[in-house]
């Protein structure tokens, strides 16, 4: 029987893995009004990039895990210069259409490259294994990837909030128009956010693969769970997009744990429920 | 002298910010009012507030006795009272005739029916090429909103507004954006109103304001300094503080 | 009293399709019966197929209504057809109720139904949120039809679905050449149908809706008792589509209530061209034609073509195949009609 620490380990893993995913889909989503649902598939080829290194290659895996997100990034460039910019403005539907397109497409190249199995990026030897936190014992990369989440969401605050590229964000959020008036080079700003947008899904990518396995569909089959996110966080907001990420990590977690056979039902039941009653998300801004 | 439109204590402010200070005005039937003020004066917060797209923080608003202060914008249209836009709102898909034969539907009651085509309905039919011919729209009836001229898409605002019959109808400047030598077009199809129509007309331009007003009422920081005639307002000094400032009086000290 | 010193826009206004609508109409149907009838002889062995298409058609149409028409985006819309589906084969796996006809009215009503609880939901939300809702929805009924196996089969569905002859005469043959006829009937009756709604007052308050909610409610008119309304016949024209499958090919799955299903409805309509009617049966007869064609031999690779495909529709051609044609047709006739 498992107890309610290690169901509160695994969901706290998970929700911060959908948390480092996320927020990059957040922040697109809230500064670009883009709504990207081609963010899984960034976070799939930044797995399949670190799986590709460590194992063919037989990289170390923090180098991995850096050309991974490297790598997801100078990919992603020229595809927000050729396609994302033409949508920005547009109407939903057609972001919807447009970044299905690209998922697709995404998927297809994948299984082409790699093929349709399953690929695992083997852990560093820290990294493996239970940690004893005197307690309990807790699976070292659950640690590790909760960690990440909380460096990732402090560095991002740190970004947004006390730097000068920060101030032009926010400005750029605000009134992308004035701000531009004002001497804010938005393209430039969108550009720079995307592509950290991109790198964190890379990241998340890479550091929840064990709990989100790298294949082909995997763009396709957590496209909802990352949108989710976003919605019911709210597009722009961090604390949102955590709060979101370790609130629904908790009710998937304990929805498998405790009643596995409507498990489902309830999650999408509370996602009406919120959605429903917050519009713009727990922590959003009104529109 | 029959009152169709009462505005009473109407207030509106956002956090510290009044934007509508203790407004209260009277429209009787035939009216013909001008709303001006300098720029932020707040008569488009105003119209909003009375039309029902704002919730006002207190006051009433009454049609022909019936106080509508509760009521959805739909259901004061329906109530007679009816409002064009600053900035063109039309279907740009859709052509005039479509636009002026949907709004006779809407007021006849018959937009819901699924089965029927307006096309059949001479009723309709020959009214809307009769609202369509007073504002010059019947050689452009059939293009699409998106191509015709933007002087033409205002008149077909003010035709939309007509089709409805309404009581009281706010125009929020019908004459912005039309080119000046246009606007004699628009000054037409004003004339052409109904007499026992009450119009509150809010515009800048203020020729066409003294030729069209017999009453004018002045908005400046959300409360209205000055209600009488067209010839007085110039002179009244409220007035030319509000739009002047404190250079009103600097001609009597040099 | 008129005056065009206004405009230099021309005088003489293209022909717009509301001009001329019955001879349109008319043109419609004989292209849908000319190419029915060609599948009919030249694809005897295939009509399994041609009658699937149909019934997703039925889905791609009802989700032109509230997309095309009146520009309410949802990845949701599959729950609908699905609906329809189960509701047809629960009358008659569990209430033995196997006329033909029958199932396909139980179907019109269980869609309209789920129609109906759906906008209740997914019409409160704007953007992003109305989108997510309306894939919470669709998952939502996904998992109560894997949930109530006792009613639904579960995860391996309905089957053993029995219909019996079509008005007493037609018997279901082997060969699907009953149910490819009575599907084609049934699509011609329902594009008649929504081409008189979409022509109506009510056609044309959807089409304000699109554009415009507040110019339509400065008119005086509902906006979300009309979208209801509306979600209700689309509804009703989905279910239809899921009980024409449930009919035609005796099972149910749960692949006929799913995300999947919804996004792939999506892509057909906006490939085909939406607020058309006409694009919503190409996109889906060109998509399911080719995914039959290609993903035997590779599924990724179809995968990768429809990716493509839709990424240059969306930048290119935003109204679809349709769109396409009607410009090229335009041009042609700019070409050899000579002087404007």
């Amino acid at each position: 029987m498992l107890t309610i620490s290690s169901i509160a380990a695994d969901a706290l893993a998970y929700g911060m893995v959908l948390f480092v995913i996320s927020i990059g889909l957040s922040v697109t989503m809230g500064l670009m009004k883009v709504v990207n649902l081609a963010h899984g598939a960034f976070a799939m080829i930044g797995g399949y990039i670190a799986s590709y290194m460590v194992q063919q290659m037989g990289m170390p895996f923090g180098i991995g895990l850096l050309i991974a997100v490297a790598g997801t990034i100078l990919i992603a460039i020229p595809l927000e210069r050729l396609l994302y910019r033409r949508i920005y403005g547009a109407s939903d539907l057609t972001q919807v259409l447009m970044t299905i397109g690209i998922t697709f497409a995404i998927i297809g190249l994948a299984n082409f490259i790699f093929g349709p199995t399953l690929k695992t990026i083997p852990l560093p030897s820290q990294l493996q294994g239970p940690v004893n936190l005197g307690f309990r014992s807790i699976a070292a990369h659950k640690i590790f990837a909760a960690a990440v989440g909380v460096v990732v969401a402090g560095a991002l605050w740190f970004l947004i909030e006390r730097t000068p590229f920060g101030v032009r964000l926010r400005a750029s959020v605000d009134d992308a128009p004035m701000a531009g008036a004002l001497g804010v080079k938005t393209s430039w700003v969108y550009a720079v956010s995307f592509a950290i947008a991109i790198g964190l899904a890379a990241l998340g990518g890479v550091v929840g693969a064990q709990l989100l396995p790298v294949e082909p569909y995997y763009a396709l089959r957590y496209m909802v769970t990352f949108l989710v996110v976003v919605s019911v966080g709210g597009a722009g907001s961090i604390p949102g997009a955590l709060l979101a990420a370790l609130l629904l990590g908790a009710v998937n977690t304990a929805g498998r744990y405790y009643v596995p056979e409507y498990g489902e039902f309830f999650f999408y039941a509370a996602v009406i429920a919120i959605v429903s009653i917050f519009p713009n998300g727990l922590l959003g801004r009104a529109k | 002298m029959t009152t169709i439109f009462e505005v009473l204590n109407l207030s509106k402010r956002f956090g510290g910010l009044v934007v509508t200070n203790d407004v209260s005005l009277t429209l009787n039937k035939g009216d013909r009012v001008a709303l001006i003020g300098p720029n932020g004066a707040g008569k488009t917060t105003f119209v909003n507030l009375v039309t029902g797209h704002l919730k006002p923080g207190a006051g009433t608003v009454r049609m022909d006795g019936v106080d509508v202060t509760a009521d959805t914008p739909t259901k004061r249209v329906r109530a007679g009272l009816v409002r064009t836009f600053q900035v063109t709102r039309l279907f740009s898909e859709m052509m005039p005739e479509e636009h002026v034969a949907l709004a006779l539907l809407q007021r006849e009651g018959r937009s819901g029916q699924m089965l029927t085509n307006y096309h059949f309905m001479p009723e309709i039919m020959s009214e809307t090429y009769d609202i369509l011919g007073v504002l010059g729209l019947r050689d452009v009836a059939k293009l699409p909103v998106s191509e015709i001229a933007y002087g033409q898409q205002r008149l077909l605002e003010i035709a939309l507004a007509m089709a409805l019959r309404p009581k009281v109808l706010l125009l929020d400047e019908p004459a912005a954006g039309v080119p000046h030598a246009d606007t004699v077009l628009i000054e037409k199809a004003l004339a052409q109103l109904p007499p026992d129509l009450a119009v509150l007309m809010i515009e800048h331009d203020m020729d066409f304001v003294f030729r069209f007003a017999q009453r004018v009422i002045v908005l400046a920081a959300g409360a209205i300094i000055f209600d009488g005639s067209p010839e007085a307002v110039a002179n009244d000094p409220h007035v030319r503080e509000a739009y002047l400032g404190s250079y009103a009086d600097a001609r009597s000290v040099a | 009293m008129t005056d065009t010193a206004l405009s230099t826009t021309p005088v003489q206004p293209v022909a717009t399709p509301t001009q001329r609508p019955f001879m349109r109409d008319l043109f419609a149907v004989g292209v849908i019966v000319v190419i029915a009838v060609a599948g009919f002889f030249l694809l005897p062995t295939n009509l399994a197929l041609l009658t699937h298409i149909v019934a997703v058609m039925l889905l791609v149409l009802s989700l032109d209504l509230v997309t095309g028409y009146a520009g309410v985006a949802t990845l949701g819309h599959a729950a609908l057809y699905g609906a329809g589906a189960y509701a047809a084969g629960i009358a008659a796996t569990k209430f033995g109720i196997v006329d033909p006809i029958a199932m396909l009215g139980i179907g019109a009503v269980g869609g309209a139904l789920v129609g109906l609880l759906s906008s209740a939901v997914i019409l409160r939300g704007h953007g992003l949120s109305q989108l997510v809702l309306s894939i919470a929805v669709v998952q939502l009924v996904r998992e109560a039809a894997n949930k109530a196996s006792g009613w639904t089969g579960g995860s391996d569905g309905l089957s053993g679905i029995a219909p019996t002859p079509l008005l007493g005469l037609f018997r279901f043959d082997l060969y699907g050449r009953t149910a490819f006829i009575m599907a084609v009937v049934l699509l011609i009756l329902v594009f008649i149908a929504l081409r008189i709604i979409v022509r109506s007052p009510f056609g044309m308050l959807c089409r304000g809706i699109k554009e415009d909610k507040v110019r339509v409610r400065a008119m005086g008119a509902p906006v979300y008792t009309t979208l209801v309304k509306l979600y209700v016949i689309s509804g009703a024209v989905a279910g239809l589509g899921g009980a024409l499958a449930a009919v035609t090919t005796k099972v149910v799955g749960l692949d006929s209530v799913s995300f999947e299903m919804s996004a792939e409805a999506m892509v057909m309509l906006v490939l085909g061209g939406t607020g058309q009617l006409f694009g919503a049966m190409l996109g889906t007869l060109v998509f399911i034609w080719f995914e039959d064609m290609v993903s035997t031999i590779n599924p990724f690779h179809w995968l990768t073509i429809i990716g493509a495909l839709l990424v240059i529709v969306v930048l290119f051609a935003p109204k679809g195949f349709m769109g396409a044609g009607n410009a090229l047709i335009k041009a042609l006739q700019r070409r050899s009609g000579g002087a404007k």
